[in-house]
Order: C-alpha cells, then sequence, then structure tokens
C-alpha cells in the first residue's frame, strides 16, 4: 500500500513542478475603443493654395473630422476631444510621445500631413498603437482637391480594417429616393450620396415616380424601378455616364430588381394574369430565364454572395413568408417560422445572414436571421419602416423610417436610419430632403 | 449431493460479497458535475477571506496542538529532568565528554570546551547526549515559531502548490483583464478566436516579457481577425500593468499563461 502511495507520489512530483499557470480570460469589455484621432499637420502654403481652391480654412483640420465622424458613427471607437491633446500634429506624426497620448488613455493615435503639390492634394498618415509604441500602419494618397471627403472615408477604412479585422464601409455611396411633398402629390427623385451624408445629387428629375434603386455590387451601375407608360418597368442606368435603359421587353409589369454578386444579371419579378414569378436576366446576352413557377406571388428575390442560392418572398403558405431555393428555382425552402408577415429578405454580403423586415401586431422590425432560418434576432421595432439594405462588410443595414409629424397621423416624414449587427448603435443618416429606399453601394476603392 | 450444493453455494456467496466489498466503484455512477458558472467578483483583497476547508481546519488544529505540546514539554526536558540527573554526577560526565572527544580529531577545542564546562559546572547541563537534543530542539522550536508566524500563508502556498492560484487570486487577475480588454467586435463569429499569450513577470506583477504562442497564424492569408485579436490581448496585457499577482510565490506565477478567448463574448 505505502509503495502504491509512493509510485503515486513519483508521478505527480514532477508535474507539479512544471505546470504552467494558465488564466482563462473569457470575457472583455465591449466599450469602444478610445482613439485619439489628431488633425493633419499642414504647412501655411499648403493651406492657403486649399483656401483658394476649396474655401476651406484648414485641410488637415477637415480631413480628421471626417475620420473622426466616420469612426464615431460605427460606434465601435470612441475618438478623444481634440482640445486634450498634448501634441502638436507635426511633430505627433514624426515621433509621438506616447506617454501623452497614454495620458488621455488613447489606445490608437492617427496622425498625418497634408501638402499642396502640383496641383494635387497629397495625404499621408500613419496609424500608430499608443500601449505598443509602435506604428501599425503607414499610407499615402494623391488625388485632385475636391476629392478631400474621400481621402477621409479611405483613411477611415484602412484604420477600421487594421483595427476591426474586417474591411470597413466609408469608402462608399448611398443611392435613395428622394421625396417632396404632400403624401397624395409627392415627387420622387433618385438621389445618390456619400454614406455620410455629404455630396448628395439628384439622378432623375421628378417627373414619373421612382421606386427600390439597388446598387451593382460590383461598379456603379443602379436598376430601380420607375413608371413607364403608367406601367412600372425595371431600369437600368449608368450613374457615370447618365445612361439609362429598360431592362428587357416584358408584356407586364416587372418589380423588385437586384443585381446578382459578380453583376452581370439581374433578378426581378414579373406579374402577368394576377401571378408573379421570379426571372433572371443576363445583361450581356439579354437571356431572360425564369426562376419560380408558383401559382403564389413570388417576389422579393436576393441571390447569396456565391451566387448558388435565392431567398426571396412567397405567399405559398397562406401568409407572406421568406423562402432559399438553388439558383436554377430547385429545393425551395421555407426558413420563417416566427410570428407575424416576412418580407424584403436581403442576403448579407458576408453571407453568414439574411436581413428582414417583419410586421407583427401593427408593429414593423428590421432583423436578421441565420440562412436556414434559426437565430432570428429583431434589432429595431417602429410604427412603421422597411427595407434594410446592407453595408458592404456584412455588419451595418440602413433602412428607412416612416414617422407621423403631428398627433393627428396627418403629414409624415421619412428618413434613413442605419442599425448595427448588435441592435445597439442606432443612428439616423441626415439626407437633405425626406428619403426611403436606402441601397448601399460597395466600396468605391479596392 | 445437497452437501456439495451447499459448499458450491457458499463460496459462490462469499465471492459475490466480495465482489460487492472490494470493488465499490463499478456501482459507482460517474459524477454529474453541474455547468460552470462564472462570477464576476468585484472587491478582492489581496489574502484569501475565505475560512479554511474543514479538512484543512482539522489539520491546522492538529498542528497546533502539536505546537503546544512540543512547547510545553520542552523546557520541562531541559531544566527540570537534566538539571537532577547532571548536578550529582558532574566528574563522571566531564570524563566522559574527554574521553569522546580525544577521539575526536581536533584536541585543542576540547580542551576549551572542558574548560568552560568545569566552570559553569552547577548552572548548565553537559550531557553529551543531551546535548544533540538540545541542538534539534531548538531547531524545532524556531521552526515552529516561524510556522505560528507564517501560518497563514504557509497553508496557502500548500493548497496553491496543488492547484495554481488560488481562486480568489485568479478571480483578482482575471477582473483586472476583463477591464482592459476591449474586444475587437468585427470578428467573425464562428472562428476560432484562441489567442493564448506566455508572459514573465517581476514580482511587482510587470511584465517583462510577452510571447504569443500561435505566432505563426498572425501573417497567415484568410486570418487577419487573428492578428487584430491578438494586438487587442497585448494592449490589453500592457493596459493593465502591472498585473493584480499574488503577493507571495513569485516562483510559481513568474511564468504565466493567459488564455484570451473571444468566443463567449461574441456568441459564437
Amino acid at each position: 500500500m505505502l509503495f502504491r502511495y509512493l509510485f503515486i507520489l513519483i508521478i505527480l512530483l514532477p508535474i507539479k513542478a512544471f505546470a504552467l499557470i494558465e488564466v482563462d480570460i473569457t470575457r472583455g469589455n465591449l466599450s469602444p475603443l478610445p482613439i485619439a484621432v489628431s488633425p493633419l499637420s499642414i504647412d501655411e502654403k499648403s493651406k492657403e493654395s486649399f483656401n483658394k481652391i476649396l474655401k476651406n480654412k484648414d485641410m488637415g483640420l477637415e480631413i480628421s473630422i471626417v475620420v473622426e465622424n466616420n469612426l464615431k458613427q460605427t460606434g465601435l471607437f470612441n475618438p478623444l476631444n481634440k482640445n486634450a491633446f498634448l501634441q502638436k500634429p507635426d511633430i505627433a506624426h514624426l515621433k509621438p510621445r506616447f506617454e501623452d497620448w497614454a495620458l488621455i488613455k488613447a489606445q490608437a493615435l492617427i496622425t498625418g500631413k497634408v501638402t499642396f503639390i502640383d496641383e494635387k492634394l497629397r495625404v499621408e498618415f500613419r496609424l500608430w498603437d499608443v500601449l505598443a509604441a509602435k506604428e501599425m500602419m503607414a499610407l499615402a494618397f494623391t488625388t485632385v482637391p475636391s476629392n478631400w471627403r474621400r481621402v477621409g472615408h479611405i483613411i477611415t477604412d484602412k484604420v477600421y480594417e487594421r483595427l476591426t479585422g474586417e474591411k470597413g464601409y466609408f469608402d462608399t455611396r448611398i443611392i435613395y429616393v428622394s421625396e417632396k411633398g404632400k403624401k397624395v402629390s409627392r415627387i420622387k427623385k433618385l438621389a445618390i450620396m456619400d454614406q455620410d451624408g455629404f455630396n448628395t445629387k439628384y439622378l432623375t428629375l421628378g417627373n414619373e415616380l421612382v421606386l427600390t434603386p439597388r446598387f451593382n455590387p460590383t461598379n456603379q451601375m443602379v436598376t430601380y424601378l420607375s413608371y413607364f407608360r403608367n406601367l412600372p418597368r425595371v431600369y437600368l442606368l449608368d450613374i457615370e455616364t447618365g445612361i439609362q435603359e429598360v431592362v428587357g421587353d416584358f408584356p407586364g409589369m416587372t418589380f423588385a430588381p437586384r443585381f446578382s454578386p459578380d453583376g452581370k444579371k439581374i433578378i426581378m419579378s414579373f406579374a402577368m394574369g394576377g401571378n408573379s414569378d421570379i426571372y433572371t436576366m443576363d445583361l450581356e446576352n439579354r437571356i431572360v430565364e425564369r426562376i419560380t413557377n408558383h401559382p403564389s406571388i413570388d417576389t422579393s428575390p436576393s441571390y447569396s454572395p456565391n451566387s448558388k442560392y435565392i431567398c426571396f418572398n412567397s405567399d405559398r403558405s397562406g401568409y407572406q413568408q421568406i423562402y432559399v431555393m438553388k439558383s436554377d428555382g430547385s429545393n425551395v425552402k421555407r426558413i420563417s417560422f416566427g410570428k407575424g408577415i416576412y418580407g424584403t429578405p436581403v442576403w448579407s454580403p458576408r453571407g453568414d445572414l439574411i436581413a428582414f423586415t417583419k410586421m407583427h401586431k401593427g408593429k414593423f422590425y428590421i432583423g436578421v436571421m441565420r440562412t436556414d432560418g434559426s437565430g432570428e434576432r429583431l434589432l429595431t421595432e417602429n410604427f412603421y419602416q422597411e427595407a434594410p439594405s446592407w453595408s458592404p462588410n456584412g455588419r451595418v443595414l440602413i433602412f428607412y423610417r416612416e414617422t407621423k409629424t403631428d398627433e393627428k397621423g396627418e403629414g409624415f416624414s421619412a428618413k434613413l436610419w442605419s442599425i448595427d449587427l448588435t441592435g445597439y448603435n442606432e443612428r439616423l443618416v441626415e439626407t437633405e430632403t425626406d428619403a426611403s429606399d436606402p441601397s448601399w453601394s460597395s466600396l468605391l476603392s479596392n | 449431493m445437497i452437501r456439495n450444493i451447499a459448499i458450491s453455494s457458499t463460496f459462490h456467496l462469499f465471492i459475490v460479497l466480495i465482489a460487492a466489498m472490494s470493488l465499490p466503484f463499478l456501482s459507482k455512477k460517474p459524477i454529474d458535475l453541474p455547468p460552470i458558472i462564472s462570477i464576476e467578483l468585484i472587491q478582492i483583497t489581496d489574502k484569501t477571506n475565505i475560512p479554511f476547508a474543514p479538512k484543512a481546519k482539522k489539520i491546522i488544529e492538529k498542528i497546533k496542538k502539536k505546537e503546544k505540546l512540543v512547547s510545553e514539554q520542552a523546557p520541562p526536558k531541559i531544566v527540570k529532568k537534566e538539571k537532577p540527573d547532571a548536578v550529582p554526577l558532574p566528574d563522571e560526565k566531564i570524563e566522559k565528554v574527554q574521553k569522546l572527544e580525544e577521539k575526536k580529531q581536533n584536541p585543542e577545542k576540547i580542551d576549551n570546551e572542558v574548560k568552560q564546562v568545569s566552570e559553569f559546572e552547577k548552572e548548565e547541563l553537559f550531557d553529551p547526549n543531551s546535548i544533540a537534543a538540545l541542538i534539534d530542539k531548538s531547531k524545532e522550536e524556531t521552526a515552529e515559531t516561524n510556522k505560528k508566524t507564517n501560518k497563514i500563508t504557509q497553508d496557502q502556498d500548500r493548497s496553491i502548490d496543488m492547484t495554481g492560484l488560488s481562486l480568489s487570486e485568479e478571480d483578482a487577475l482575471k477582473a483586472q483583464i476583463f477591464g482592459c480588454w476591449s474586444i475587437p467586435l468585427g470578428l467573425p463569429y464562428n472562428e476560432n478566436l484562441l489567442v493564448r499569450i506566455k508572459l514573465k513577470l517581476k514580482p511587482d506583477g510587470s511584465v517583462i516579457r510577452s510571447e504569443i504562442l500561435d505566432h505563426a497564424r498572425m501573417n497567415k492569408p484568410g486570418q487577419g481577425f487573428y492578428k487584430v485579436l491578438a494586438e487587442s490581448a497585448l494592449r490589453a496585457i500592457k493596459l493593465c500593468q502591472p498585473l493584480r499577482v499574488p503577493t507571495t510565490g513569485y516562483e510559481r506565477w513568474k511564468d504565466l499563461q493567459l488564455n484570451f478567448d473571444a468566443r463567449e463574448m461574441l456568441g459564437g
């Protein structure tokens, strides 16, 4: 017996001596990362040149404000107040005194330099890890001075990607339907703006009703619904050239268009004789293909990012629900089973989720579910809201919400809102007019 | 025939009984452990205030009793018992000492000692055998007084030897790092989000060296998120310096491994 114990002891002793203590850290805080965006340094001569062209006093400061606002919008970063900065921009850009930045609790620091060379804007910036006291990234861009806001967005994209590990969504645009006037005689125009609400441009004059604009995920083409001789038709618009055309020659109404992930096809609904089904049209050879063939109303199709599946909306079970099928129309499966009516499914660019609008007991919800219908999460609830559209990295949704402007319920206003996947970071997206049906473009630069 | 059956059945019964008594573990079911619930402790002292477990208490009480016994017994042994033995026969003993020490190699020292012995004969007692005993006891006594003063920490050390850090020590460290670690929120949900970092610490808890164990993964294509996660973990360690480590047992925790796991937080 004694020997047995001794034997066990002999076995155990060495383990005891060499065991490395391991501590599991399974939690952290989800509070935004404190980041300092130092104004980009600029010499007096460049400052004057920019002031002449663009009428802004300090280009370095302006660009840093663009970056700062972008970072704040994400809800993942907490840009620190510039008044607390101890170091001047030009010295900080050469070699920051990390102790000073750590003192104001910054964990990351962005510095930069703006110069005016050969009528062009040159911006270089660096991202610093304050706690590790090292440089994380350094890049430089040259562009025409009027593009300065885009430079701010590109810097944000790079910083965002470096610090979060996923692609950014700042150098993007949003197309939407701008609305003006009373509800009965509303003028609707197609409008496009930067994702932060600046640089709004109107693409149509407002003579015809326009609805559901959608960006091509690969370039700057847009497909949308407009009325042609009182018949709704799917149109195609090249934003760069302004050329417009009708998609296909269908003997009835076509609606709910969307591009395929490679941008080469348009998928849409075509209604005839009280029945609507899903069709695709190849933009190169104009071949039309019928995908669904069912006596119910099938609409709102959206491709998965790998083009293998399509999610859509159908009332074949009696109520409007979300279905998924293979891209050739086979293997149709219902995925939404919760209470209420589901509509406008959109497949995330990341491929893992489907966003939708849900109506239940007179309330509208924007939510997401996995592609097999599990894990349904409602992100936001309101009186009336719909049409979610994904940011190119699949992290944020933009949608529109209508609110009553007076107590009688007369008059209403429609605004764009964004919400991220956590459901906590809901923000109003400022637009010049009322707005609906937003669609997010892909990144303009890659 | 009946007798055979009886013998057979008694032997069978005997075997069954032996099996039942000597192999009880066979009948035991595996223990069902309830799921571990992690609790965040907010205020934590440096030392464990948790009352001793019943077993440990018994052991401590035993030690206390032993200490008492020793301290009570020791003085009488020295003063009362040995004096009367030594006093009546001083000459004989001195002789014995001389004899014993003559056999040894250093006679000079012995002479001195012998002289001293003779001078303080009446007060001190010099049983050559008991000298050794005295020396030993004084050692024991000092050891026991040490035990008395350091009792708590030594007991802690024992438990720590078995488990690494004590629960409250581990919790203190965890709670500190939880507060420092800003988890990057853009990470994919379905990936392996474990970063293991090995630290070498100074006694005050500041970090001498930190090393990411799966360093190769940092620059693999398609694993960009891992770099982001690893950097956030390193930032957390830097921000938390000096780490809230126990005040004792530096040897134990001078090498420490932190496993940063974001899966739970991101709902993977």
